[in-house]
């Protein structure tokens, strides 16, 4: 039952990591179109998304749980010290899921508007931001739990180099996943012309974070070269990752929308694995090089036994609606 | 502001403002359903346009239920690290089903937002009561995790360690059933009373009529049955407070010293200083009846509780009185509701009546706070009753009362533009609900 724990942990963290981020992208995106495209962009935005989003922000959930349920010593080390930058990205959620909410039911159009966008933009944001900020801070080695200052221990811990460069590549990538989605969406050629550029933009700032991580995990003394070249499973994640990025291109410049968004997923996937798959099952980084295993802080079996059976059990209530709720909106395009 | 007490105040603001969402979000769903079936038998547009309109009510408490509710997901470690640490393997299966449960409510919800003419309309309808069930699952599951703490099981504490783990037992700890029958019923009657009113008010500004009454009627059913059997329910949370939690019963009643029998005081000052009571009513032999079912049986004062396991008594107590108070002021316009009803088919013309539950509102909600001020403040000194207590359990770090202040102001903001989007989505009743042919 502990592998299909872990299992889920990994799943739930993947999904929230595809289908949140492309939430939080199309803000991002939003954010960076100009002020005379906005409207139709919301509009295709909230087309592909409106009926889904809710579900999307499902797994952060099950994600959580699964960690006080089965990890509690992960979610208390991460919860003490990464507390800010964790509120930040809680105060995005609640900013960005409610300015979307209410922009849609709201019964009068007016300058109110104006507010929901904006905070709905910023905050999706910051929200994409400080999520990467936090997956950095797990691998940083910064989080000293025997710091004695409020600095070290309250916010070295994630605002450090390798941190803060995770989460602009983070943004980059949910920004990309969006645009990618998107595009098979559009109506109009116009349209998909807009967020083809906007998917290439984002490519951009993809690449250029990215090489920024790598730059800054050698300076912050970041394992992350061992785990991705040395490894063979990091390795062949990092090259599937490249691979997958010129067919994308290749494809774009086809029109195949279908296929770009599972290779889009199949990327972010690929990226995850490559730098999580040699560092599992440890999950958190200490300072002085101490980790926190997965197995080795795993609730007592009871409780590990009757969350997986939760787990399977509620995935094959939840499964089955949650295919056939993507499935019911995407068919009426057509 | 000291770290302690901003942590507990963060919480209980946090908790305050997802209670009110969440039962929001989770009653709701009856009613639409309620009109949604009437408009599915009926063909009667009007109750289509009932449930097109509830079902905005429903996606914007939904939104900010949930967002408020991953909010606390995280803030029982952002505040209590301690506690987590070691109760979320114990205690931590209600809310595993929680998860499933709330999944399976977003899903539906979107199902039903965005299913209109596009699904099979009784799997659409389907889809709706399942938005209504899995919410109320959802909530009796988290109320079952609060009850843990009142009533641990499913574990032994030997010298400090928490062996012998067992996730089901602790779910279905002694204080779950009575703890979740007594929040689901004050839940309909809340929102029910609170909707009904709404819709009163309405009606009684001539407005849109037929659309008002209807809508009345349906929320007015759940709030009036609720309110009369929420006694019954509040008599068997009394005995078992009064045999698992000696000191919250003698907090919410102030009693100081153990009497045999033991008086109901109605009302009445606390002082905790020189632990005595004044200018209240006494019903001799009541509170010994409601604890025990025996008029003249012995009931425990804080006396007989070691001083620093006192919970704050004046806190529990106002809070208990303004409960019960508003219960029983509910629970008797419901006989006068049933009462005009029986004699006169309909409380269209009683104004008076119509008025009553306009006054009532915000009664519901008040005394859903109040109940819960009850059983949260009255568990004090202790986070796990008995096993640990709240003020070993907050986090070491600094400086929370700035956290406090920033997520009051998130709160009360966040309020505000809900109870402004109500507002302007009744005010749009007349002109969305005019012509038959309306979308989203």
């Amino acid at each position: 039952m502990e592998q299909v724990v872990i299992a889920f942990l990994c799943l739930a963290i993947l999904l929230y990591f595809l289908l949140g981020g492309a939430d939080f992208g199309a803000g991002i995106i939003e954010l960076f179109t100009s002020t005379k495209n906005r409207s139709r962009t919301r509009k295709t935005m909230y087309h592909a998304i409106g009926p889904v989003w809710e579900a999307n922000h499902m797994w952060l959930i099950i994600a959580i749980v699964i960690l006080f349920v089965a990890f509690p010593k992960i979610y208390t080390t991460m919860s003490v010290h990464l507390h800010i930058p964790l509120a930040i990205m809680l105060i995005g959620i609640m900013a960005r899921g409610t300015a979307f909410v209410f922009r849609h039911y709201d019964a009068v159009k007016d300058d109110m508007h104006w507010l929901y966008n904006r905070i709905f933009r910023y905050s999706s944001f910051v929200t994409a931001l400080f999520l990467g900020i936090l997956a950095g801070s797990v691998l940083s080695g910064k989080i000293d739990p025997n710091a004695n200052n409020f600095a070290d221990a309250y916010i070295f811990g994630w605002l450090n180099l390798f941190s803060v460069a995770v989460g602009l590549f983070t943004t980059a990538l949910c920004g990309f996943l969006a645009a990618v989605y998107l595009i098979g969406e559009c109506k109009t050629d116009e349209d998909k012309q807009r967020f083809i550029k906007k998917a290439k933009y984002m490519n951009v700032a993809a690449v250029i974070f990215g090489a920024m991580v790598f730059v800054s995990a050698t300076m912050e003394d970041v394992p992350l070269m061992n785990w991705v070249v040395y490894n063979k499973v990091g390795l062949a994640a990092v090259i599937l990752a490249s691979l997958s990025l010129v067919l994308l291109w290749y494809l774009l410049l086809k029109g195949r929308t279908q296929i770009l968004r599972v290779l889009a997923g199949f990327q972010v996937t690929m990226i995850l694995v490559a730098i999580s798959y040699a560092h599992f099952p440890n999950f958190i980084r200490l300072k002085g090089g101490e980790t926190i295993s997965l197995y080795a802080v795993i609730a007592p079996e009871k409780t590990v036994q009757s969350l997986g059976w939760a787990l399977v059990l509620g995935s094959l209530l939840i499964l089955p609606f949650l295919g056939y709720l993507f499935y019911k909106f995407q068919q009426k395009e057509e | 502001m000291d770290d302690f007490l901003a942590a507990r105040s963060q919480m209980a603001l946090s908790l305050g403002f997802h209670i009110i969402y969440a039962c929001i979000g989770m009653v709701m769903p009856f009613f639409m359903a309620i009109s949604h079936y009437k408009w599915l038998k009926t063909n009667n547009e009007v109750y289509k346009h009932i449930t097109k309109a509830w079902s905005k009510g429903v996606a914007i408490f939904f939104a900010t239920g949930a967002v408020s509710g991953t909010m606390l997901s995280f803030e029982l470690g952002l505040l209590w690290p301690k506690f987590m640490e070691h109760a979320g393997p114990i205690f931590g299966m209600p809310f595993s089903l929680e998860g499933t449960a709330f999944f399976i409510e977003a899903i539906a919800l979107g199902f039903f937002l965005y299913g209109w003419d596009k699904l099979n309309k009784w799997f659409h309808w389907f889809t709706g009561v399942v938005v209504g069930v899995s919410g109320l699952a959802s909530g009796i599951l988290v109320v079952a995790a609060n009850a843990w703490m009142n009533s641990p099981a499913g574990f032994d504490y030997v010298d400090g360690q928490y062996t012998n783990i067992d996730p089901i037992k602790a779910m279905f700890n002694d204080a779950w059933f009575t703890q979740a029958l007594h929040m689901c019923l004050a839940a309909f009657t809340a929102t029910g009373f609170a909707v009904a009113g709404v819709h009163a008010l309405m009606i009684l500004r001539k407005q849109h009529t037929d659309f008002h009454y209807k809508s009345f009627k349906i929320a007015s059913a759940f709030a009036t049955v609720c309110a009369l059997l929420q006694p019954i329910s509040g008599d068997i949370s009394a005995k078992d407070v009064a045999q698992r939690q000696p000191a919250k019963l003698a907090a919410m009643e102030a009693l100081y010293k153990t009497e045999k029998p033991a008086p109901l005081i109605i009302g009445g000052i606390v002082d905790e200083k020189n632990k005595t009571v004044s200018n209240y009513i006494e019903l001799p032999g009541a509170l010994s009846f409601l604890a025990h079912g025996d008029f003249k049986a012995e009931v425990k004062g804080l006396d007989q509780i070691p001083e620093d396991e006192h919970p704050p008594v004046a806190i529990t107590h106002y809070a208990f009185q303004i409960m019960v108070g508003l219960g029983t002021l509910m629970m008797f316009i419901s006989f006068i509701y049933f009462f005009i009803l029986w004699r006169k088919k309909t409380i269209l013309n009683t104004k008076w009546l119509l008025k009553l539950f306009v006054f009532a509102i915000p009664l519901g909600y008040i005394a859903l706070e109040a109940g819960w001020v009850v059983t949260e403040v009255g568990r004090q000194p202790w986070i796990i009753n008995g096993i640990m207590r709240t003020k070993d359990a907050v986090t070491p770090m600094p400086g929370i009362a700035w956290s406090f202040y920033l997520f009051s102001a998130i709160y009360f903001s966040l309020s505000l533009i809900v109870i402004f989007l109500l507002y302007r989505q009744i005010k749009m009743v007349p002109v969305l609900y005019k012509s038959s042919n309306i979308d989203n």
